[in-house]
């Protein structure tokens, strides 16, 4: 007989799944056995121009090259010389000094709000390491390490996260939404996700214009179930983009797991399946698995053999930002149990193995961060901090709305300007 | 008919005391009592379930009814808006909640093209009764996308509410009354006064809700009718339109500068409580409209169009729109941008020297 839809009365009752994450504050003890994390150098590196079918196997492995010896094994190791690996144990070092200072200024009042990316700095700093510096990145708000790698002066950081007078944002911006042309750092969005998409076309007139330059986008795991980033897969996929597509898996967006996200029936990376894309998931501890999967997409973008979607599978191991106490929603104990370890503590010790850096060192270039940070902030406090004075002068509001202030602004402008005389006879203060 | 300074009914707590709530617990209780009547109501959002909200109005609500009734959602708010008209469709009545209203944009298609024309273009035989709620407006350093007020947006469409209460009584009777809607309402949060009554005075010391009137609120069951304003202040010299946060203001500066005016707390934007705004500006012949908006197609524009339409021979001035400039919410500039005392002082003393 047909298998036909019928009305009769046996049917089961239906029922309604909602995700809940295995540990929420006072749990037992926290347990992450279940998370499979395979052998360093065992996964396989397929050709960079591979078709993306050849690929969907490492959707659902996890690209390691660091191993427990704190060696690099297996075809993803990206032998880079010891230079290098300093390098980026120094770009570690000032991220995490920096996110120290800044998370302390915030709590001191000097501005409104800031986020760490702590845990999370091997998919920012080792994955931009990877690219050209003319590469344009459209990255989401936890990217500083970017940033750090790129150059770009601490000094303009703490400018804009103070709002203050140096701030070549003109504090319109909340902390932390940086942009730098210069640097190929395209402005951050406070809304999540719009960015992705924005990468696409960006590497699509890269194309047309037969530009040798490619595009890559960061994307927090919570942030792809947003259309914005389905419709960057499409477009992606649909025009052969040259970009890359980085999601960042730290398993929390705010106070909801990734499995909200769909974490608990596929993968991230294996959203690339679906839309024919190349994709790889990356043990995002493991700064060396980390540079060499953006290198294998950045090749291939480059050689125009096609877009790449890349899930770093890490951990955030700080709250989603200042205005968050994640002690509400998620064991404590989880950031110590969590398998993959610290990605700064790995590429010490890979290089410590390597007879190339000692704790002494570690210990004196962690203090040096710490001081630059300091004098830095200390330099950038004297143009002023948020709340402490107006900054910026009132006309700088009305500037950049259009590239020329029409009649209406202009009025606007001028009514502010007696309002400003109003409120502050003696002068605005600064 | 208006409901005309309406006296707060007295709520008082085991111990005899009136029971004081902010804006957030007010919003959580009338959540709670619309659940606890009714359970075809569910809420839903971004950190809005097991949490219970990045500001904590869905605190509790999982642990009280359950997974499926408030939970968690995928960061979508496209998603978020439809699957709450699907389940509207079916005939739940769901109160998905923005994170913040800056959020909504994904979703707007869902809202304008979707929830606002069901019942037409079914005539009738399917509507939208969804609450979507979201905290709105500026005044905590949240720079342009923790800031905006997008009222307008929503009160151009047809077919959908605007609600936006300014007191915590107010609060939890309007959100009950929006979620026994049977239309969609966009319900705003004015999150500068989740927890006192923001007066414009930004350098002054913050104040709690606990010794303003309007804080004492009832427990259980009560409903205020959509589209009824609320005379805060009675006067003779003019009248004031405004809503959520600029209510607070305005009472303060009026204060301030010994006016007697009618401040009209209009509650609702859509549908408006026109013969109240007609009946005082009848009487006092000079109008002033106040939103923390931007101006240019500001729903100021709406009141000042209502009001040049239905009361012309009765108007001894022009009407006064005070407004957010026409810029994105600035981060540092938070205090130039906001449509505060002086801006209003400035309206006032055109009006008041006509
Ligand atoms: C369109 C939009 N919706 C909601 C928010 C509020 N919000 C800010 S961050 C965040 C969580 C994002 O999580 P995830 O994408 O995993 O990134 P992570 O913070 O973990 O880096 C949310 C919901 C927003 N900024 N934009
Ligand atoms: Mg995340």
């Amino acid at each position: 007989m047909a298998d036909r839809p019928e009305r009769t009365d046996n049917k089961p009752q239906l029922s309604l799944h909602i995700p809940e994450p295995n540990y929420r504050p006072g749990a037992d003890e926290v347990d992450f056995s279940a998370i499979e994390i395979p052998e360093a150098g065992a996964q396989p590196r397929p050709d960079e121009a591979c078709d993306p079918t050849e690929t969907h196997g490492l959707c659902t492995d996890l690209i390691r090259v660091l191993g427990e010896d704190n060696r690099a094994h297996g075809p993803w190791d990206p032998k880079l010389d010891p230079d290098t690996l300093r390098e980026m144990l120094h770009h570690f070092s000032l991220v995490r000094a920096f996110d120290e200072r800044m998370f302390r200024g915030q709590r001191q009042g000097k501005t409104s709000f800031y986020m760490k990316c702590t845990g999370e700095e091997a998919t920012s700093i080792s994955t931009s390491m990877a690219l050209q510096s003319d590469d344009m990145v459209f990255p989401s708000y936890r990217q500083q390490g970017v940033l750090i790698a790129r150059g770009y002066p601490l000094l303009e950081m703490i400018n804009q996260i103070y709002s203050n007078s140096g701030d070549k944002l003109k504090g319109r911006q909340l902390p932390i939404m940086y942009s730098s042309r210069e640097h190929s750092f395209f402005s951050i969005s406070g809304n999540l996700a719009t960015q992705v998409p924005q990468a696409v076309g960006w590497a699509m007139a890269s194309a047309i214009k037969h530009d040798t330059r490619i595009a890559a986008s960061w994307v927090g795991e919570g942030s792809t179930a947003e259309g914005d980033f389905h419709a960057a897969c499409t477009f992606a996929s649909v025009y052969n983009a040259p970009v890359i597509l980085n999601v960042i898996n730290n398993q929390w967006a705010i106070s909801s797991f990734s499995g909200f996200a769909g974490s608990e029936r596929a993968t991230f990376a294996s959203r690339a399946i679906g839309y024919g894309l190349a994709g790889l998931r990356v043990d995002g501890n493991d700064p060396l698995a980390c540079y060499a999967a953006e290198r294998w997409a950045a090749n291939r973008a480059r050689t125009n053999s096609g877009p790449t979607l890349i899930e770093f599978f890490t951990y955030r191991a700080e709250g989603h930002s200042t205005s968050d106490d994640p002690s509400g929603y998620r064991s404590a104990q989880e950031r110590d149990a969590w398998p993959l370890g610290d990605p700064v503590v790995r590429l010490k010790n890979h290089l410590i193995e390597l007879g190339e850096w000692d704790e002494d060192r570690q210990a004196e270039m962690d203090l040096k961060a710490a001081e630059k940070v300091k004098a830095d902030t200390k330099e950038a406090e004297k143009n002023g901090i948020l709340g402490h004075g107006m900054h910026q002068p009132f006309h700088t509001m009305f500037e950049d709305v259009f590239e020329e202030e029409p009649w209406h602004l202009k009025e606007q402008n001028a009514q502010s300007q007696a309002e400003r005389d109003k409120k502050y006879p003696d002068g605005v203060p600064h | 008919m208006s409901e005309t300074k309406e006296k707060p009914k007295q709520g008082r707590d085991a111990t005899g005391d009136d029971r004081r709530l902010n804006m957030i617990e007010a919003i959580n209780d009338a959540l709670d009592v619309a659940m606890g009547r009714d359970d075809n109501v569910v809420v839903f959002g971004e950190d809005a379930g097991y949490f219970g909200g990045v500001f904590r109005c869905t605190a509790g609500l999982q642990e009280k009814y359950g997974k499926t009734r408030a939970f968690d959602t995928p960061i979508s708010e496209c998603g978020i808006i439809a699957t709450a008209i699907g389940m509207g469709a079916y005939g739940l009545r769901p109160v998905p909640e923005i994170q913040f209203a800056d959020y909504i944009y994904p979703g707007y298609d869902q809202i304008i093209s979707e929830a606002a024309r069901l019942r037409y273009r079914s005539a009738g035989e399917f509507s939208a009764p969804i609450t979507i709620r979201s905290p709105f407006g500026g005044g905590i350093f949240g720079g342009q996308t923790h800031s905006q007020s997008p009222e307008s947006l929503f009160t151009h469409a047809s077919g959908i509410k605007t609600v936006i209460p300014a007191t915590p009584y107010d609060a939890k009777g309007l959100l009950i009354a929006a979620i026994e809607d049977n239309d969609p309402v966009i319900f705003f949060e004015p999150k500068r006064i989740y927890n006192g009554p923001f007066d414009g005075f930004f350098d002054r010391p913050v104040k709690n809700w606990k010794s303003h009137p309007d804080s004492v609120v009832p427990e259980g069951h009560y409903a205020i009718p959509l589209g009824k304003a609320r005379l805060v202040t009675e006067g003779e010299q003019l009248t004031v339109l405004t809503y959520g946060t600029m209510v607070h203001v305005a009472k303060a500066v009026m204060e301030e500068k010994g006016v007697e005016a009618d401040i009209l707390d209009l509650r609702t934007l859509v549908p408006l409580d026109i013969e109240a705004v007609e009946k005082s500006v009848k009487k006092t012949g000079k109008c002033l409209i106040i939103h923390e908006a931007t101006r240019t197609s500001g729903f100021g524009a709406e009141l000042s169009a209502l009001v040049q339409e239905r009361c012309f021979y009765h108007l001894e001035a022009p009407i006064e729109r005070v407004t957010g400039f026409d810029t994105p919410y600035p981060h540092s500039l938070e205090w130039a941008y906001f449509p505060g005392p002086v801006r209003i002082g400035a309206a006032l003393d055109k009006l008041l020297s006509e």
